[in-house]
């Protein structure tokens, strides 16, 4: 009896999940101008009208820009900074630590606000590196979980073996810390480029007239007709979203098999 | 002329110094053991040689260089870790391999190389393995295969043996001695296991809170320490109070109070003993005896050991038990004797 009662919940909570995004697909691929049952047949002329748009291709490539820049940036930093905090007794770690990730609990509308007025103070213009600067606050602190994680894993008597082995300290990272860091690299990778791909409030306070994605699609929806048209570039996000994840703990699960420690 | 020679080499991490004015020579091919409870120092000290602390003060020199700041990946030492850090992305081979990338060996060359290496620590055909795939002692041969192929003038080993089972470290003892003896290599070895020490080494430092206590061969540590931390680290020893009267020509008298007025050849007191000192008389469990006559005792407990067996005797006018090390004991009380040849005279403090 019990037993149903917890299934019933179980569907009900994955219905309550899912539901709303697989309408995305479908309404995708319905052919009328209204989002609205019953179904009014099959059609591809939304992804076709997606190939035509080419104010849509200027805002795809601009997040591409800024979420690649801000994800390889991100990790770089978040590397950096999670090896010093693993590898070395600082001084001053545990607050350094508690600053960088402080953006994560201010809410968006407040940095984008902040950056926006910074960015005038000090005279720069509103562009797409402006974004790139406000992602990195949000970013930073992902990447650096998700790395020191792995460090803490990391007998630190492997580096110092290799430098035992007569190897300097880049052939080291080269040889034994990057193979070893490589799944959550890629883990941070994928995390700070989906993060800085999605994110909406600092973009559109700092991006002035260069749209990313999200600030073109809510441009949209102020034309009711091309809607469905969105829809159909949502369902591709989307479709794409969970290609990323999946990739992801793939690559996670692929360290997770080798231990990390030397003993 | 030495080999390599430590000078004076402190070193603190902020706190109270954790080596504490160390020299030490070692000769070349030497089996040199650094011998010393958790947390005296050894691995400290170790690290220091390899590169990967640097001394607050003194000086490190191999063969005739000096070392003292040199970074460890252009010393000429190789370490195996006390966790053995095999790299777990490679697998045994080029685990092994590892440090011969500068040669830049032709393939098959290279190939000749790691597999001799392979068949010298028993691991042939195990190349391919991976390293999760390894059991412990597997483990310790990669990490002392690995070290000995870049043929270094010192192999620097972290107790190498401490995580291996009783069987298979004694079985490892023996190897390790046969390796050494095998490649020539300077081996210095960190050990907190005195019978590991004493059957492995050619000469042993023993190590008390950053300090080097003695260096003497297995031999005369056990049978001449000279001081009272050394007698006690290596082995069991009774300790009783005396007064040094007079050293007379090759022989000394003492006042050992319960035990009478006793004669010792004076080469038994450690140096700088003076007459009049207040010093320690030590003498091993295995030289004290039952017998006829002597100082009367009481068995307090029996641990049978097999051929022999151990004993603790208590002895009127005295807190601690005496340690016996023989054969049966006669019924009833039983009276303990020795000969005063086998008595140690120690300084009671420092
Ligand atoms: N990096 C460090 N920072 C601070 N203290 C340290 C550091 N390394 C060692 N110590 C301290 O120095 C002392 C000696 O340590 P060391 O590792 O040399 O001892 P050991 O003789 O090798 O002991 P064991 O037999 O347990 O391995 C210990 O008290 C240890 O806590
Ligand atoms: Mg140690």
């Amino acid at each position: 009896m019990k037993n149903k009662t917890l299934l019933l919940y179980a569907f009900a909570y994955l219905a309550f999940l899912y539901v709303p995004v697989l309408v995305l697909p479908v309404f995708s691929f319905n052919d009328s101008q209204f989002i609205a049952f019953p179904l009014s047949g099959f059609t591809t002329r939304w992804y076709a009208g997606l190939l035509a748009d080419s104010a849509l291709q200027h805002a795809l490539g601009n997040s591409l820009k800024v979420g690649v820049v801000t994800a390889l940036l991100s990790t770089l930093l978040g590397l950096t900074a999670a090896r010093a905090v693993t590898r070395y007794r600082l001084r001053g770690t545990g607050a350094a630590l508690g600053f960088i990730s402080l953006p994560l609990f201010i809410p968006d509308i407040v940095l984008g606000l902040s950056l926006l007025m910074l960015l005038g103070a000090v005279g720069l213009p509103l562009s797409l590196a402006g974004v790139v600067l406000g992602h990195l606050l949000v970013c930073v602190p992902f990447a650096l979980i998700v790395l020191i994680a792995r460090f803490e894993g990391f007998d630190k008597n492997l580096e110092e073996a290799s430098a035992d082995l007569g190897e300097d300290g880049w052939m080291t990272f080269w040889r034994v810390t990057f193979p070893l860091m490589l799944p959550g690299i890629a883990a941070s990778l994928l995390l700070t480029f989906i993060t800085s791909f999605d994110e909406f409030l600092v973009a559109y306070f700092l991006s002035g007239t260069e749209a990313t994605l999200p600030i073109y699609i809510w441009g949209q929806l102020r034309f009711p007709g091309r809607l469905p048209m969105v829809l159909a570039l949502g369902a591709i996000i989307l479709g794409a979203s969970v290609a990323l994840v999946v990739l992801a703990e793939y690559v996670r699960n692929l360290g997770v098999k080798k231990p990390m420690v030397g003993a | 002329m030495n080999f390599l020679t430590i000078t004076n080499v402190s070193k603190s991490f902020g706190g109270p110094p954790v080596v504490n004015d160390v020299s030490l020579d070692v000769a070349r091919g030497e089996f040199f053991a650094l011998l010393g409870a958790s947390g005296c120092g050894k691995t400290t000290l170790l690290r220091m040689i390899a590169g990967f602390e640097t001394p607050d003060s003194g000086a490190i020199r191999i063969d005739g260089e000096d070392m003292t700041m040199v970074p460890p990946h252009l010393r000429p030492t190789n370490m195996v870790f006390q966790s053995y850090a095999i790299f777990p992305h490679l697998n045994v081979f080029d685990n092994i391999a590892y440090g011969l990338r500068k040669l830049k060996l032709p393939k098959d060359a290279l190939r000749a190389k790691v597999e001799a290496m392979l068949a010298t620590v028993r691991l042939e055909g195990l190349g391919k393995r991976g390293a999760d795939q390894l059991s412990g002692g597997q483990r310790q041969r990669v990490a002392l295969a690995r070290a000995l192929m870049r043929e270094p003038k010192i192999l620097l080993l972290d107790e190498p043996l401490g995580a291996l089972d009783k069987r298979l470290r004694e079985a490892m003892q023996v190897e390790l001695r046969a390796i050494q003896r095998k490649v020539g290599i300077t081996f210095l070895l960190v050990t907190h296991d005195q019978e590991e020490a004493l059957s492995l080494s050619d000469r042993v430092a023993v190590m008390h809170q950053g300090h080097i206590l003695q260096v003497a061969d297995p031999r005369s540590l056990y049978e001449r320490p000279n001081c009272r931390e050394v007698a006690d680290f290596i082995g069991e020893i009774n300790f009783f109070h005396a007064t040094l009267r007079e050293i007379a020509g090759a022989s000394a008298t003492v006042n050992a109070g319960l035990l009478g007025i006793l004669t010792l050849p004076a080469a038994n007191l450690a140096p700088g003993l003076k007459p009049g000192d207040h010093i320690l008389l030590a003498i091993r469990p295995e030289h004290v005896r039952f017998a006829d006559a002597g100082v009367v005792g009481e068995i307090a407990a029996a641990t049978f050991l097999g051929a022999r067996s151990h004993f603790h005797v208590k002895i009127a006018g005295r807190s601690e038990p005496v340690f016996v090390s023989g054969g049966a004991p006669p019924q009833g009380p039983v009276h303990l004797a020795f000969s005063p040849d086998r008595l140690i005279g120690l300084p009671t403090a420092g």
